[in-house]
């Protein structure tokens, strides 16, 4: 039976590595070298919150599991992230879009849960709150250059947010699991976080000319393991090693 | 426009002997010749091709380790892999930026990567089918690099020396990096020895030829050395890398694919067998495993990225222009 604690710290560990994972797949193919370097760099920063945040999880689980048996050694269903950051990373608008909403949740986010009474969430995310900062001021700065740049970049830009808004709710969802954590002083309500997402949206969107999608219907089931088929693609990548050498080291 | 009214400028003084005499003079003495200094037009075009064939290599580079950034086998080796490779997208753009100094804009040296007019390494044509080929990139191929590098950081040339001290601080990181995943193999499972061994075998060779070819073949020594962009001639800087790299090999217990490799108890140093130079040649020339792909990608990302770039010119032109509207509205 997993502890609420462990649930939530590996959904915040797995968003990062997913979202991570996605934005590393762009080393050596980005649209010109400067961005290609800006990827990369984000990636590292997800990639390590995911390891910090690993780390953690393990320690409260109390069963010896590493960083790395977490994230090489689960199966689909028992991964937490949402479902926004397992989308393939699509064009560069897609990408830049995915990283901007995602970052605008986080950057408040982390800035709250910086104030835990989990010591060690405290820790990572006051680290984090300056990487997710910076996410959100370079991909915020592609969104406006994108949709007020040619007609094909907004275009383009306006097709990802078809894509990508169905999948914003999710991150504003509450559980039992987080209740009784947010009520604990451990764990942050989301709903604190709406106003300042859509302020944050809303400004960004009014300097590319892209008008907010209504809210309707939006996707849901990341959270509690019930993914789309991109998922399992992207741990054959992932876990392809550790899976072909069981208890190697490496 | 700016490279052009140089161009111009330096037709007229290309054969002036008392400039080409003071140029010279500078380089004995060890001055650092900078972009607006006079310069010999060979001198010029020796360094925009060495410079620009030098950030291709690096861009071109990381396609082959990229290919192991979404497989890496712990989180630990998967962000120092990524982080590797996007250091060499860094010296990419160093090297870029300090042959742009010579006249040239990045535009044009990409064009001429992509064309294929451009040559880059050569060992970047072969492919990395394993794991341990991180490692033994790291360790060979960077090792070497750092080699042909060093002396680099002494070149004549100001800003193309300035960024290789930067540049070989990074590589040597890499190369200990490398050295320690195939460590790690070596001290590992039998399948892990097994693909270190393995990756050794088809790295090797291809490592050694990364000097060039041998003195007596090579086009471009004697004029390179008196201008101090090349400071040790190709035999001796893989002399260098064997003397140092055989050691560290078998004290992994790895065996290298060089039937001939013995050390030479009077001169201590380690004589290898014949190089194939014709591998060498067919790879240069575009028939090694990967020639055409690397390009290949290349140019899909260049294309792929076309609209992102137009998108980002076409923006800072409307805020030019906003900019300039208001001042005129203001006024």
């Amino acid at each position: 039976m997993e502890t609420p604690l462990f649930t939530y710290t590996l959904r915040l560990a797995d968003n990062a590595l997913v979202l991570g994972h996605r934005l590393s797949e762009w080393c050596g193919h980005g649209p010109m070298l400067e961005e290609d370097l800006a990827l990369a760099n984000m990636a590292l920063d997800l990639i390590g919150q995911a390891r910090n945040l690993y780390t953690h999880a393990g320690s409260v689980e109390g069963k010896g599991r590493s960083e790395d048996d977490l994230a090489y050694l689960r199966d689909c269903p028992d991964w937490r992230n949402i479902l926004l950051v397992e989308r393939p990373r699509g064009d560069f608008a897609f990408t830049i879009l995915r990283q901007f909403l995602y970052a605008a949740f986080m950057h408040p986010y982390f800035e709250r849960l910086a104030a835990s009474k989990d010591e060690t969430l405290a820790a990572i995310a006051a680290k984090a709150v300056k990487e997710m900062a910076y996410h959100v001021r370079h991909a915020g700065e592609w969104v406006i250059r994108l949709g007020d740049g040619t007609e094909e970049s907004a275009a383009r830009l306006r097709e990802a947010l078809e894509d990508l808004w169905p999948f914003t709710g999710e991150m504003f969802e509450m559980d039992s699991v987080e209740q009784a954590l947010v009520d604990a002083g451990i764990a942050v309500d989301p709903a604190v976080i709406r106003p300042i997402w859509d302020e944050t949206i809303a400004h960004v969107f009014g300097e590319a000319l892209l008008t907010c999608p209504r809210d309707g219907w939006m996707q849901t089931g990341g959270r509690r393991g019930e993914h789309s088929e991109h998922l399992g693609h992207l741990l054959s990548d992932l876990q392809f090693m550790q899976r072909t050498y069981p208890g190697a080291t490496w | 426009m700016y490279a052009q009214a140089l161009n111009v400028a330096e037709k007229a003084h290309a054969d002036d002997p008392e400039l080409r005499a003071r140029f010279q003079h500078r380089v004995d003495a060890e001055e650092k010749i900078e972009p607006n200094d006079w310069m010999p037009e060979g001198y010029r075009r020796t360094l925009v091709r060495q410079i620009s064939q030098h950030a291709h290599s690096e861009i071109v580079g990381m396609l082959p380790e990229g290919n192991w950034i979404t497989r890496a086998p712990s989180l630990k080796r998967k962000a120092a892999l990524l982080a590797k490779v996007q250091d060499e997208g860094g010296h990419g753009l160093y090297l870029y930026s300090a042959a742009e100094t010579l006249g040239v804009s990045r535009e044009e040296l990409v064009e001429q990567l992509l064309t294929g007019k451009a040559k880059y390494s050569s060992i970047f044509n072969y492919p990395t089918p394993s794991w341990a080929d991180m490692g033994m990139i790291g360790w060979l191929v960077d090792g070497a690099a750092i080699m042909n590098q060093i002396p680099l950081c002494r070149c004549s040339y100001g800003p193309y020396a300035r960024a290789m001290i930067r540049i070989c601080k990074e590589e040597s990181f890499h190369q200990r990096q490398g050295y320690e995943i195939v460590m790690t193999l070596a001290k590992g499972s039998p399948a892990q020895k097994k693909m270190a061994q393995d990756s050794l075998n088809r790295w090797w060779w291809p490592a050694l030829m990364m000097f060039g070819p041998s003195d007596r073949d090579s086009q471009h020594s004697d004029q390179n050395m008196a201008w101090k962009i090349k400071r040790f001639s190709n035999d001796d800087l893989r002399q260098k890398f064997i003397d140092a790299t055989v050691p560290q090999g078998h004290f992994l217990g790895l065996t290298f694919p060089d039937p001939d490799l013995r050390l030479n108890a009077v001169t201590g140093h380690w004589e290898h067998g014949p190089i194939d130079w014709s591998e060498f040649n067919r790879v240069v020339r575009g028939e090694g495993p990967c020639n055409r792909e690397r390009l290949k990608a290349r140019q899909k990302a260049h294309d792929e990225g076309a609209w992102v770039r137009e998108a980002a010119l076409a923006h800072a032109e409307k805020r030019a222009a906003r900019k300039a509207a208001a001042k005129i509205a203001a006024e």
